[in-house]
């Protein structure tokens, strides 16, 4: 530190916290493992595979990256982003989905959705939705094939090495009531179909209390994922201002028309509990590199997410639009947060210097 | 305090660090033994440094003048014992590069005889200007840190007619207790020098902010101020950085002091605990600012406490006097929040000094830096409400006037965004870089200025030249033909005669 | 075809409009080129080649010089200047040892009183046989008094750094 002396002074403060990215990421896996180890009760086997194969193929495709940029790897893979990315992919795909869905959403997530933007903090898109929607829209049929639940160790649930040929061979599972669609697709074809919704949903698959019908892994646990941001909340990974906005952007509207016309349109609680609403709210849209960073722009976030999706899922030809709604939202962020500025002390919202007051 | 009270009471701001206070706040006050030797720095204070009015080789009382004040804002120096100066010359400074500073050395007698004093009796008889004076040669600066002279904080109250004095117990810093310190031990001379001080600026009350985390600080106050209504106890809560001007303030008076204006502006006026008793010392006994309280802390130091030392003594003799169990990594002057990295322990102690703290290679390693996820921490834990996110990312890019788009001239370093930062990223490096790099900007700008209007006046002043030696020519050529042609005119004349 | 003549009609009427525009509203003097020379450090060196800032700054606003081109100004001028033309430069590139003073080596002098006359702003004191000064405060580091010196008794350095004029190092990045 003489003058002369290699050693660069470092500036102050000379204390830090104990939190790390590394910790913030594994918290959030951890406030997400209930409901993925619900789903892998739910599903059986193929989603456990499939969820393997998706976060091998994020990590992989991390890795892969830093090995191009001649960077080591090390650090940036143990920051347990790249996982958590996979894992979030993973819970929003068919759980009987073929491996390659899982493989290429995994790669396609993480390489061109955050490592071609430079990395950790640089993407603009959420990753796990960049690949979800470049599934969605290269292979519809897939993503778009549900089932329905069939929990593990029932009679009639694949075991562990039929599992596999599921995952991995492609074999159209031969049991009954399996092919199934997920309660917003029913409703958008049924009505399609003109039958409105006070006839179909007698025939609805029905959505019991518990999250068992077909969806995605983080679909049917619906509460536990709800406990799981709440979770987040309370130790403050995540704040309150973006689920919050979102699930009242999508409850408000869906409220309000399903009181003008409850036969065009579902009520506001199936809304919230379908698609990737849950989801959506407390894992998705509340990343931190892709989301507004002042409260006051997480709200307008929030709230643009949730109307998107409900615009999306209502008036569009996807029955789900929670990943789009994202995405959209995602490149609004940098305007919101340039619009969206904190108040600095001693200065008004337009930053001019308050007056002095005696 | 209750959740309730947590949730209202608790400021948005800020951050919690652990505080480290304990035990050294607990130990009893140490006197340093005499060191042989002492280094004192001209420039202890804000403003312009003092000017040496002694000799090599005089001899000197303690508490004599060493050095004068110059210019407006300023503070002299006075030798914290008595001997011979032995030099005037350059010490290490106490500040990260490393660099020189002058500096006036004084090898101690071993007698310690002070100087004739001038104490006062009653100094509510004396005129407020009289007070402000006397502070003014007694050298006392704001003895938190920023090193303030305080006469000069004294006028400027007066003229904005202050009404609230705000005693700055605050000390969020974690490790520190010097404060703490000498609001336990003489919480009396505290509260005289905060009356002498309302006097010398018109205030009509005083709120001293303790944070609640010094119980007992809290309750000797009370029972010295017990007698002076006037003068209010207000705990406030233990929140970094509330011993900051601008969030004390509005803790204490809900008070918001304007961009680019002064506290004085909202009338009050912030003077921190140790500054009060120096005050009082400097106007009951008449005695100079010649020596304070310094917390000696951190892992290395095997007996942490406050130690009362002569400024000018080495970091070196705190550490010694209070042990070191191993070598330490990093030394600081002030807490580590917004602390002044030293360059080694042959460093004298300066009047702003609150603290030395001597931390270990454990304590020292922080993990590596990584890349900014957008967490929003440092946005929340911001006390000035600035997003020092986007501020860093501008200057990493180069672009210092981005930044000062994000009012970087608002942020006070205190720290909290790197503190709280999950990257670890040297977010207020960042900020003092660009503070620097801005400065030195606006210096070129203003040479660049003075070296045009040099050379405008340079040129004007050759064409004045040119312009005066060619009508000298002019008139002496004129002068020359009149000449001629009176000859020529005399001539004809004279032919004819 | 109607909307085909009619939009060629509008295109040629637009196009007439702005072509006399152009004529009649054409800025008689540059104001570039003054905002340019307000850049330049107006001592009137001649390190760039032309003879004073006026006629660099005429230079530049033509496009005949580099924005690279003013020594004494350093890469702070450098980038205002780049800024104003719209230029993009690499800085990297551009040596900048920050600003520069000029030192008299005392021993050397003679006191000859040529660098005093050639010093654009008067930054030399030192009476005839007698050893010269440089004021620091007024010296712009340009080197004009370099050349002119017979004995070479003046040198160019590096501003000292001082503590209030010292910069915090950028952070690494990692």
């Amino acid at each position: 530190m003489m003058p002369g002396s290699s050693e660069r002074p470092v500036a102050a403060p000379y204390a830090a916290t104990a939190n790390s990215v590394r910790r913030v990421m594994t918290w959030v896996m951890a406030a997400l493992t209930p409901a993925t180890l619900f789903g892998f009760w739910l599903y059986g086997w193929p989603a456990v595979y499939l969820w393997i194969v998706t976060v091998a193929a994020a990590t992989l495709g991390e890795g892969f990256c830093l090995r191009l940029m001649r960077r080591d790897a090390g650090p940036t893979l143990g920051d347990g982003s790249a996982v958590l990315t996979g894992w979030l992919l993973a819970v929003s795909l068919p759980p009987w989905a073929p491996w390659w869905i899982g493989a290429f959403g995994g790669l396609f997530s993480v390489i061109v959705g955050k490592q071609v933007f430079g990395g950790l903090g640089q993407n603009l898109f959420n990753p796990a939705m960049v690949g979800r929607v470049a599934l969605l829209i290269s292979f519809p049929v897939q993503m778009t094939a549900w089932v329905a639940p069939l929990p593990m160790f029932s009679v009639s649930a694949p075991g562990p090495l039929t599992g596999l040929m599921i995952t991995f061979h492609g074999m159209q599972p031969a049991f009954d009531a399996v092919a199934s669609a997920s309660l917003l697709g029913f409703a958008k074809t049924e009505m399609a179909r003109g039958i409105d919704l006070a006839q179909s949903l007698l025939h609805a698959p029905v959505p019991s209390w518990y999250g068992s019908r077909p969806g995605s892994l983080g679909e049917t646990a619906s509460w536990l994922i709800v406990a799981g941001g709440a979770a987040m909340i309370c130790l403050r990974i995540i704040s309150w201002h973006i689920p919050l906005a979102m699930l009242l952007g999508i409850a408000v509207p869906a409220a309000l028309l399903h009181a003008v016309d409850p036969a065009c349109y579902l009520d506001a609680g199936t809304h919230l509990l379908s698609g990737g609403a849950m989801l959506g709210a407390f894992f998705i849209a509340t990343d931190y590199v892709t989301s507004p960073n002042t409260p006051r722009g997480q709200l307008v976030f929030g709230a643009g997410c949730g109307l998107l999706s409900y615009v999306i899922r209502t008036w569009a030809g996807y029955p789900e639009g929670v990943a789009f709604a994202v995405l959209l939202m995602n490149s609004l962020t940098p305007v919101i947060d340039s619009y969206c500025r904190p108040r600095i002390y001693g200065r008004d919202r337009r930053g001019a210097a308050l007056e002095p007051e005696k | 305090m209750g959740l309730i009270e947590r949730l209202f009471r608790e400021p948005r701001w800020g951050v919690h660090p652990d505080d480290h206070k304990r035990p050294a706040a607990d130990a009893p006050l140490r006197v340093l033994p005499r060191p042989a030797r002492v280094h004192l720095p001209l420039q202890q204070h804000v403003g312009g440094a003092a000017r040496p009015v002694v000799l090599v080789g005089q001899k000197v009382l303690k508490g004599q003048l060493l050095a004068q004040s110059q210019g407006n804002i300023s503070a002299p120096i006075h030798a914290p014992v008595s001997g011979t100066v032995t030099a005037i010359g350059e010490v290490t400074a106490p500040h990260p590069s490393g660099l020189g500073l002058a500096a006036i050395t004084v090898e101690a007698d071993g007698a310690d005889r002070w100087i004739e004093t001038d104490p006062v009796a009653d100094p509510f008889a004396l005129a407020p200007e009289e007070i402000a004076r006397r502070t003014a040669a007694a050298g006392v600066v704001g003895l938190g840190g920023a090193t303030f002279p305080a006469a000069v904080k004294f006028a400027l109250g007066r003229r904005l007619s202050v009404r609230t004095l705000i005693v700055n117990g605050g000390e969020c810093e974690p490790y520190l207790s010097s404060d703490d310190r000498i609001m336990r031990d003489c919480p009396a001379q505290v509260v005289d020098g905060a009356r002498i001080i309302m006097h010398a600026i018109g205030a009509e009350s005083a709120l001293v902010g303790i944070e609640d985390n010094k119980p007992e600080a809290i309750a000797a106050m009370t029972r010295a101020a017990a007698t002076y209504p006037e003068v209010k106890i207000r705990p406030v809560p233990a929140r970094y950085p509330m011993g900051s001007d601008k969030q004390l303030i509005e803790t204490l008076t809900g008070k918001e002091v304007p961009a680019d204006a002064r506290a004085a502006e909202v009338g009050v006026l912030v003077h921190n605990v140790s500054t009060c008793a120096a005050v009082h010392r400097a106007i009951r006994l008449g005695q100079p600012l010649v020596e304070r309280i310094v917390t000696v802390n951190g892992g290395a130091v095997t007996r942490p406490g406050n130690v009362l030392a002569p400024l000018g003594c080495l970091v070196d003799d705190l550490l010694a006097c209070c042990g070191v169990k191993e070598k330490p990594a990093r030394l600081l002057f002030g807490g580590p929040m917004m602390g002044t990295l030293l360059p080694h322990g042959r460093v004298p102690l300066v009047k702003g000094a609150s603290g030395v703290l001597a931390f270990t290679a454990a304590e020292t390693a922080v993990p590596a830096t990584g890349p900014c996820i957008r967490c929003g921490s440092c946005t929340r834990a911001c006390p000035m409400g600035l997003l020092p996110l986007e501020m860093a990312a501008h200057i990493r890019a180069g672009d210092l006037d981005g930044a000062v788009g994000y009012s970087l001239s608002d942020c006070i370093s205190c720290g909290c965004c790197a503190y709280v930062c999950p990257s670890h990223i040297p977010l207020v490096q960042y900020f003092s870089h660009a503070k620097g790099e801005l400065a030195a900007r606006e210096r070129a700008r203003l040479r660049t200025e003075a070296g045009r209007r040099l050379a405008e006046a340079r040129l004007a002043r050759l064409e004045r030249d040119a312009k005066e030696k060619a009508e000298l020519a002019a008139r002496r050529q004129a002068e020359r033909a009149a000449a001629r042609a009176r000859a020529g005119a005399a001539k004809p004349a004279e032919q004819t005669t | 075809m109607l909307a085909v003549v009619s939009l060629t009609a509008l295109g040629i009427a637009l196009g007439t409009l702005l072509g006399v525009a152009a004529r009649y509203l054409a800025v008689e003097e540059n104001p570039l080129e003054a905002e340019l020379q307000a850049l330049l450090p107006g001592s009137q060196c001649g390190q760039c080649g032309f003879v004073g800032c006026a006629q660099a700054a005429a230079a530049l606003a033509r496009g005949e010089a580099s924005p690279t081109l003013c020594p004494p100004g350093g890469r702070a001028v450098t980038e205002a200047i780049a800024a104003k033309l719209g230029i993009r430069i690499d800085l990297s590139a551009v040596r900048d040892d920050g600003p520069l003073l000029a030192v008299v080596a005392e021993e050397i002098c003679t006191g000859c009183c040529r660098c005093s006359k050639v010093c654009p702003t008067d930054a030399i004191i030192g009476a005839a046989k007698q050893i010269h000064n440089i004021i620091r405060e007024a010296c712009t580091g340009c080197g004009a008094c370099l050349e002119r010196c017979p004995t070479e008794a003046i040198g160019l350095m590096p501003m000292p750094v001082t503590l209030p004029h010292w910069i915090w190092p950028k952070p690494a990045v990692a």
